[in-house]
């Protein structure tokens, strides 16, 4: 519960990004830009706000929140490791384990990253467009993740492992599961980017929803592949 | 919900296609009266009343229970309570005084405070600011919820395995302990993230981090430790939550499980947490003792050094709590050597405290009693902790009353005195009225000699072997004195702190119709800001020159070296030159505040109803506490944070102006959307006065 409010808020603060529109509402802008420069502090081109750091609030707050999410992960991790192997009854990692296909999962996992990240630049060359196409191919990649996933976690439900057969089920579902839940609010948040996109919501003046988006994906695959060396790959 | 409705779109090309409509379900409230208000705020400053009048709500509650369990314990083989009662009693203190009173209270404290010392109008992020009030509150109502459900949680705070596995704990007890702890913590990391953001982000321009004050300071460093320290409580309790509810083996030792793994894990935890809580009460004390001994704090830097290195090597003495479950010699020696070493930077602290009064002209007010207070009886419970470092040593105390001693002697001793301290100094600040220090100081006396009476027998208790968490003892073991001693002293800690509530009613009635700004000759730049402080914080944001900007503003030195006032007229002067240098020559017109929203409420409504869904296992329940949240997550980012303000209406001209005028432009922290293109008509008196003027 508390990973996918957590995962919430990780939403919350990509998609309500403070920014000023700008462009529309001249007089407006530049009433706000006038205050904001008697600080002497300088907007920067995109007429964000100036802040102490330099970065943006949203920034900060989602890398605090990685920061977070990375003793979460670590303290499951953790678990997974001290337990291993200490299973008292089958059937264990060895008898279920299908290694090839979860290298291919890996693998469009981690090109989702690559998709994602082309998608930032698309935004941020102004090509909306090519935007929406590669976030959508992010989230699509992203739900055949979990697809597989899903169908991992049946096979080996067949096979007689469940979160209560033996300490490997425990510990082998919760952690996959809890990265499972990260990847599913990862494809909730790029798709509501798609849906406010659609809606004209998503100009590239605010591609720093999209980093931040971006943020969190990238940060999800690279503790997928911590655990999938972890749990698959060390024998 | 609010997801059908319009919004005001922009289109790529900048053109103007705003609708400008009421978002979501409810219309935006705008009231800063009434209950509504209360509910829909978005300011720092209501945030951290509600969070402190709840804490102190608890804090009466959980005192409450401590009672029940003295009152017990009073005399040998007590019979006010049974044995499940009594248990349910200490867990229920220890828990509410930990997460329901004293958190929330350095979270009032955070964060009423930051925003108006660090020369900021709000906290970065304000509706998640309330977002984190109301999702603490829906946790500890689940919390308590248990005791008409079927009674409390009855595991103790630490809520150690196998004790509270499904085998012996059947009951939904722990049930409701897990997932309100869980809340809990949502509420923390959420407010932990918001309050880092503002600290590094949101300072006033030349408050460089070594400027800012020292309580900011420790705050931030709690922030930090709960950021890092919460998500690991998160994993214990789902693993435990998995455990007892989908019969997962992590604690199942047939299986293999190991139930170490749950005190490793809850004390990686609860260590860094017991720095969470004593390090913004020590920033309490580093504010009060300069204004009371008018000298700066002793050693700023290292003050600030000296907490951050607490804040390290808090997260590597975590063991030290379970040096009788047989870790093997390597292990002990070092967390004994680690515990032995984090007194290093304690003590520098209260080196650096004493050496601030020292040669000071020191008044002692009631909140200057505290601070004093603090010191003392944090030193002896620190030296009481060094003793457990010491293994041998600890392996006699585990489990005895020593250590409860102990830990009220930095828990009560440390962050209740400088709490109290706290409220006594900022009390006008953000009531407009002093609390008489007549009163206070019988409420300091009756505390001090109360608590020692109550906590400072149980240290002989402890050695003499009495164990914690027994309902009864008996006579024979000649324990009785000591015990009705304690007793009486925590009688005398419920009068004093009655006499608290007694003096902010009777202080209220006696209020004068004005109150100074800066009635202590304070240092930092709250007091440069009337009292109570207006909506909007700051006037003009303030430019810091130096650590306690706002004194070196009032005095200077003459030839001698000795403290000059700056005489009036010239301080004005001089304020109006920093004015000039701010060339906020707007008077603060044309200032948007945040505006008030419903969604936090709304979405924090969600978690509840996911905890009872899963406490009863109606797991369709679950599904719709989940759906409020997502809803409720969604109608907020679809809702700007900023609204137009309404349009003019002649007869409400100036109200208009008290209400929404004012605040944030020149803000970063908050000068966000300013919503594209408000109609002409809509646009705010506020703003086109202030560009009159």
């Amino acid at each position: 519960m508390a990973t996918s409010m957590g995962g919430g808020t990780g939403a919350v603060t990509t998609t309500t990004t403070d920014e000023p529109t700008t462009g529309a509402a001249v007089d407006e802008t530049s009433n706000v830009q006038k205050q904001g420069d008697s600080h002497g502090l300088e907007h920067d081109e995109h007429g964000t706000h100036p802040t102490n750091t330099g970065v943006s609030n949203e920034k900060v707050a989602m890398w605090a929140f990685l920061g977070s999410e990375c003793l979460l992960f670590g303290a499951l991790i953790s678990t997974y490791l001290l337990y291993k192997g200490r299973s008292t009854s089958g059937p264990g990692p060895e008898d279920v384990y299908d290694i090839p296909y979860t290298s291919v999962s890996s693998f469009v996992l981690l090109m989702s990253s690559l998709t994602m990240v082309l998608a930032l630049s698309a935004i941020q060359r102004g090509d909306i467009h090519r935007m929406r196409v590669w976030l959508l191919a992010t989230a699509t990649l992203g739900a055949s993740f979990i697809g597989g996933q899903v169908y991992e976690f049946t096979e080996f439900y067949l096979e007689g492992v469940t979160l209560s057969s033996n300490l490997f089920g425990s510990t082998f579902f919760v952690l996959t599961g809890f990265h499972g839940v990260h990847v599913a609010i990862g494809i909730l948040m790029l798709l509501s980017l798609y849906g406010v996109s659609m809606r004209g919501g998503l100009p590239k003046e605010r591609s720093e929803v999209v980093e931040l988006t971006g943020l969190y994906w990238h940060f999800v695959d690279v503790v997928w592949i911590v655990i999938f060396t972890v749990i698959y790959l060390i024998p | 919900m609010a997801l059908t409705e319009s919004r005001p779109l922009e289109l790529t090309t900048g053109v103007d296609a705003t609708e400008d409509q009421p978002l979501g379900a409810f219309t935006r409230p705008r009231g800063v009266t009434g209950w509504r208000s209360w509910l829909t705020t978005v300011d720092h400053k209501k945030i951290g009343i509600m969070y402190g009048a709840t804490a102190m709500t608890f804090f009466a509650i959980g005192g409450l229970e401590a009672l029940l369990i003295r009152t017990q314990l009073m005399q040998p083989n007590g019979q006010v309570l049974s044995e499940e009662a009594y248990n349910q009693a200490f867990t229920m203190h220890g828990t509410t005084m930990v997460f329901l009173v004293i958190m929330p209270m350095l979270a009032a404290f955070a964060n009423y405070l930051i925003p108006i010392m660090i020369g900021a109008r709000d906290v970065a992020f304000p509706r998640l600011n309330a977002l984190s009030y109301w999702i603490f509150l829906m946790g500890a109502i689940v919390l308590y919820a248990s005791f008409f459900l079927g009674g409390a949680p009855d595991g103790g705070w630490f809520g150690y395995v196998p004790n509270t596995s499904i085998t012996f704990s059947p009951g939904r007890n722990i049930d409701f302990w897990i997932f309100g702890l869980q809340i809990t913590g949502i509420a923390s990391t959420v407010g932990a993230i918001n309050l880092i953001v503002t600290c590094l982000n949101l300072r006033a321009p030349g408050m460089t981090l070594m400027r800012m004050p020292i309580f900011v300071w420790m705050s931030m460093i709690a922030q930090f430790l709960l950021l890092f320290a919460m998500p690991i409580i998160t994993v214990a309790l789902f693993l435990l939550m998995f455990d007892r509810q989908f019969g997962a083996n992590f604690f199942n030792p047939q299986a293999g499980g190991d139930p170490v793994l749950w005190q490793h894990l809850f004390w990686l935890f609860g260590h860094p947490e017991v720095y969470i809580l004593i390090l913004p009460a020590m920033g309490i004390v580093s504010e009060i003792l300069p204004v009371f001994s008018r000298k700066p704090l002793f050693g700023y830097p290292v003050m600030v050094f000296s907490g951050i290195a607490i804040g390290f090597m808090g997260w590597g003495v975590w063991a030290h709590h379970m040096f009788a479950v047989g870790l093997g010699p390597v292990a002990v020696s070092a967390f004994s050597i680690s515990t032995m070493f984090i007194a290093v930077p304690t003590g520098v602290k209260i080196f650096n405290w004493i050496g601030t009064m020292w040669g000071g002209s020191l008044r002692l007010n009631t909140p200057a009693l505290f601070a004093i207070g603090f010191i003392a009886m944090f030193t002896i419970g620190g030296l009481s902790g060094v003793t457990h470092s010491l293994s041998p040593h600890d392996r006699q105390q585990t489990d005895t009353y020593y250590v409860v001693a102990h830990f009220h002697y930095v828990l009560f001793g440390g962050s209740m005195f400088g709490l109290m301290g706290g409220f006594y100094y900022w009390w006008p600040k953000v009531f407009g009225y002093l609390l008489s220090d007549k009163l206070g100081k019988w409420n300091f006396w009756l505390w001090f000699v109360g608590f020692n009476l109550a906590f400072g027998p149980m240290h002989l208790l402890g050695l003499q072997g009495m164990p914690r968490r027994i309902y009864t003892y008996d006579e024979s073991l000649g324990l009785t004195a000591l015990n009705t001693l304690s007793t009486v002293g925590a009688f005398i800690i419920a009068i004093a702190t009655a006499l608290f509530l007694v003096n902010v009613v009777v202080s209220r009635r006696h209020r004068p119709a004005t109150m100074a700004a800066d009635p202590w000759d304070g240092r930092s730049l709250e007091w440069s800001i009337p009292s109570p402080t207006p909506h909007y914080n700051f006037l003009e944001v303030p430019v810091v020159h130096s650590v306690d900007d706002f004194w070196h503003r009032k005095y200077t030195e003459d030839e001698h070296g000795r403290l000059v006032k700056i005489p009036p007229m010239q301080a004005e002067a001089i304020a109006e030159a920093r004015a000039d240098e701010d060339h906020a020559a707007d008077h603060g017109h044309g200032i948007h505040l945040p505006s008030q929203s419903f969604y936090p409420f709304v979405t924090s409504l969600g978690l509840p109803v996911i905890a009872f869904g899963m406490i009863y296992q109606a797991y369709v329940v679950a599904v719709i506490g989940a759906f409020i949240l997502i809803g409720g997550l969604y109608a907020w980012t679809l809702e700007p944070s900023f609204e137009p303000p309404p349009p003019p209406d002649p007869l409400d001209d100036e109200h208009a102006q008290g209400d929404m005028a004012l605040v944030g432009a020149s803000n970063p922290a908050i000068a966000a959307t300013e919503t594209p293109a408000l109609p002409a008509a809509g646009r705010s008196s506020a703003a086109t006065d202030g560009q009159g003027a």
